[in-house]
């Protein structure tokens, strides 16, 4: 597995780049924001991205999917990152992995043309503690009649407002199954949480609220999968937003002026910033590394999604507070657009498993504790 | 060159079984370190028979020098190749033949700036370990601050003198020929009268006295030059243009520092975890398991990092920066390693004549020897970020 990216790969890269750069520029997220649009997220933008086969490319094609690999997603979600595009990325790619690992053939031609069109947006709705703790588990599904019933709530449901359905995961007696939850489902709450980062996300509170099963096996293996598959996409976009924060850093360090000179020329500013251009290198292998080996369904790829979500979750936490030092009074100003990277980077590391997390998922992994 | 895979595939089972042939028992399962490896030289010291056996097999079919032209004693293989030669050598757990400054430094810039007469004459000893080869960089006055040196060859018609001193010669004492940087013309700019010439230690007038370390290892001499009379023919490169030649062989020097510290050439850190506290140990110590994964998650990502810079290399891609990046990533990584190995071995570890002990306080040693890390985080200030001069 190369650790570089094939042309092709480059051009699925490109084409994102130059799709965000022309019509979701960090400018438009600004507007989006200011707009107070509930939804957060750009309609045209997630139509035209799947136009151009963006929207969960990773979907292999036996389940409906364009099977451009996780690693073209990964590039999309680094390149959006360079932009802070808001568009429901995450979650289509996610619930595409879910659905393809889960679901009946029937379901799988019935959904996942929705999903990689654009035509329907579907979240997962896993997490149900504020920290991200993937085996604490209450909600539970039970059978009435011929009708599988859902109760109990959800939190930290990505891009999960105004959805067209959630993926929701339950105890089915001893099984943990995944349940498709339509968004005008009987006794179903859909509360709108506003993070600091300004996008998207809901919880849910199910009071015997109809699903539809996904297959009929344990899914365990499948969100475990699908939470890999989530962790190295943010991991990309953690990379996209640490590089762009940086660049812009070093642009301002070559334009102001203190002493009578420009305050790049300094060596202690300077040598913060190679430190961080050092860091930023090493965590792009780990990215890189993590994309393949799920593509590859690799071993150790569980292993290297953690180990590419906890490297690039602290850096960007270290790199995003240099970068507003660096920035100086105007880095803690809402008008400058530095602090939309802070913003977006520290829930981006939030989500499922902050560098705490994974370092000690890998440490106790690592010696059986 | 055989490039398709199944050429490949081939090269690899004739590699494979060679190697099985080939590489004795006791060159197998060697914990790396200088004391353990095989430096080459005029009084080669061989760790063990085998060893000698195996370096004489592999320098015989040129693999001391993989990647190295055939013409001048290497193997002539192809990067993939050499990929396929390393990672079957992996598999074995065979030692590496020849540990030499020469392969890793000398040999790349001879490549590059040396005349074919001298090629012919430096690079095949280098590929058979004929020369132990030192570095002459560093002076007492020119550390950082490498191109302010003062060791001076002059110019006598037929040969130069060298008058001067250099410092921190890696196992100076030890070894046969140097090479060295020399002002050759004092009134030039400091880059611009430098010259890159080879000297041999044992010409009267060269004197290398070993330096004696925080770790009471002696891994580096003091080299003194006295009206020491060297051949025109050692100079490499033009006269006064020897700071590219300089250059150059630093990103090999960096390259390779920036491979240490992986855990590749010693003890796992995560199996003397187990060996020295076990699992009830980590589970009554979560501070300190904190601080191990923490090392150990920095040593995956270099790991990684050193692949990807290899596949980079391979697809003509790699950023001239990396080896900056790398060197300092990964000596400041073996610092913090060798403090974890410390900690675990609480008071056991505080042994003055032990391993651990002494690696510790051997690990500052590469955070400044290479061009030191300020200097390689400079060299990213200016060249990666272009951040403007004073």
């Amino acid at each position: 597995m190369a650790l570089v990216l094939s042309p092709d790969e480059t051009m699925i890269a490109e084409t994102a780049g130059g799709l965000f750069a022309r019509h979701a520029p960090v400018s438009a997220f600004r507007a989006l924001r200011d707009s107070e649009d509930p939804l957060a997220w750009d309609r045209d933008l997630l139509r035209l991205l799947a136009e151009s086969g963006l929207i969960a490319p990773n979907v292999p094609e036996s389940g409906g999917g364009l099977g451009l690999g996780v690693i073209a997603a990964g590039v999309i979600a680094e390149q959006s990152g360079h932009v802070l595009a808001a568009v429901p990325l995450l979650a289509s790619a996610m619930a595409g992995s879910l659905i393809a690992g889960a679901a009946s053939e029937e379901q799988k031609a019935r959904l996942i043309p929705a999903v990689v069109s654009g035509e329907s947006v579907i979240a997962l709705a896993l997490d149900e503690a504020p920290r991200h703790w993937p085996d604490h588990l209450e909600c539970v599904a039970e059978k009435h009649g011929g009708e599988w019933r859902l109760s109990g709530s959800k939190t930290a449901v990505i891009e999960g407002f105004g959805a067209d359905g959630w993926l929701v995961s339950a105890r089915a007696g001893s099984a943990i199954a995944v349940f498709l939850v339509s968004k005008d489902a009987a006794g179903l709450e859909v509360e709108r949480f506003a993070a600091v980062d300004s996008r998207n996300y809901a919880r849910l509170r199910l009071k015997g609220t109809p699903g539809e099963r996904l297959g009929q096996a344990d899914a365990s293996a499948a969100i475990a999968a699908t939470l890999d598959l989530g962790r190295a996409l943010l991991a990309a976009e953690l990379l996209g937003i640490s590089d762009e924060a940086l660049s812009r850093t070093v642009a301002y360090l070559k334009e102001r002026k203190q002493f009578g000179r420009l305050i790049g020329s300094f060596q202690a500013l300077q040598h913060r910033a190679a430190r961080l251009y050092g860091r930023l290198e090493i965590a792009r292998g780990t990215v890189i590394a993590a994309l393949r080996a799920i593509d590859e369904q690799a071993a150790d790829a569980t292993w290297l999604a953690s180990l590419a979500k906890s490297v690039t979750t602290r850096l960007a936490r270290e790199l995003l507070a240099e970068a507003v030092q660096m920035h100086g009074g105007i880095g803690v100003t809402d008008a400058y657009d530095i602090g939309f990277f802070v913003k977006r980077g520290q829930c981006a590391g939030d989500l499922l498993g902050d560098d705490h997390f994974h370092t000690e998922r890998l440490a106790r992994d690592h010696w059986q504790l | 060159m055989p490039e398709s895979d199944s050429d490949l595939d081939s090269f690899r089972a004739e590699v494979r079984t060679w190697l099985e042939e080939n590489c004795p028992p006791g060159a197998r399962n060697v914990l790396q370190s200088a004391d353990n490896s095989f430096w080459g030289g005029r009084n080669p010291e061989y760790p063990n028979a085998d060893r000698k056996l195996w370096f004489e097999r592999m320098a015989a079919r040129g693999w001391t020098v993989p990647t190295w032209p055939k013409e001048y004693g290497g193997g002539g293989l192809a990067p993939a190749q050499a990929r396929v030669l390393a990672e079957e050598m992996d598999r074995i757990k065979a030692t590496s033949p020849l540990q030499s400054l020469g392969i890793m430094m000398l040999g790349p810039a001879l490549l590059k700036f040396a005349t074919e007469a001298q090629k012919r004459e430096q690079i095949t000893k280098i590929a058979r370990g004929e020369i132990r080869w030192a570095q002459g960089y560093s002076e007492p006055g020119a550390g950082s601050d490498l191109a302010s040196l003062s060791t001076r060859a002059e110019d006598m018609g037929d040969h130069f003198l060298v008058n001067g001193q250099k410092v921190w010669t890696t196992y100076g004492h030890k070894c046969d020929m140097i090479f060295t940087l020399v002002r050759t013309n004092p009134d030039a700019p400091k880059q611009q009268g430098i010259s890159f010439l080879l000297i041999d230690m044992a010409s009267p007038g060269v004197e290398a006295r070993p330096i004696r370390q925080l770790s009471g290892n002696t891994n580096f001499s003091e080299t003194f030059f006295t009206d020491v009379r060297v051949p025109k023919a050692n100079l490499i490169g033009e006269l006064n243009r020897g700071w590219d030649v300089a250059k150059y062989l630093l990103t090999f020097e960096r390259t390779t520092m920036g491979g240490s510290g992986s855990g590749r050439s010693d003890e796992s850190l995560e199996a003397a975890a187990l060996r020295l506290l076990g699992r009830d140990g980590l589970a009554r110590e979560p501070r300190l398991r904190q601080d191990l994964a923490e090392v150990l998650t920095d040593s995956w990502a270099l790991r990684i990092a050193n692949r990807r810079l290899m596949d980079q290399v391979n697809a003509k891609r790699a950023p001239p920066f990396t080896p900056s990046v790398l060197k300092v990533f990964a000596t400041e990584l073996e610092l913090r390693r060798t403090r974890a190995l410390m900690a675990l071995g609480g008071f056991d570890h505080l042994d003055a004549a032990g391993s651990p002990a002494y690696k510790w306080l051997d690990a500052p040693t590469n955070c400044i020897a290479g061009g030191s890390n300020e200097i390689q985080l400079n060299i990213l200030s200016k060249r990666a970020l272009e951040l403007p001069e004073v």
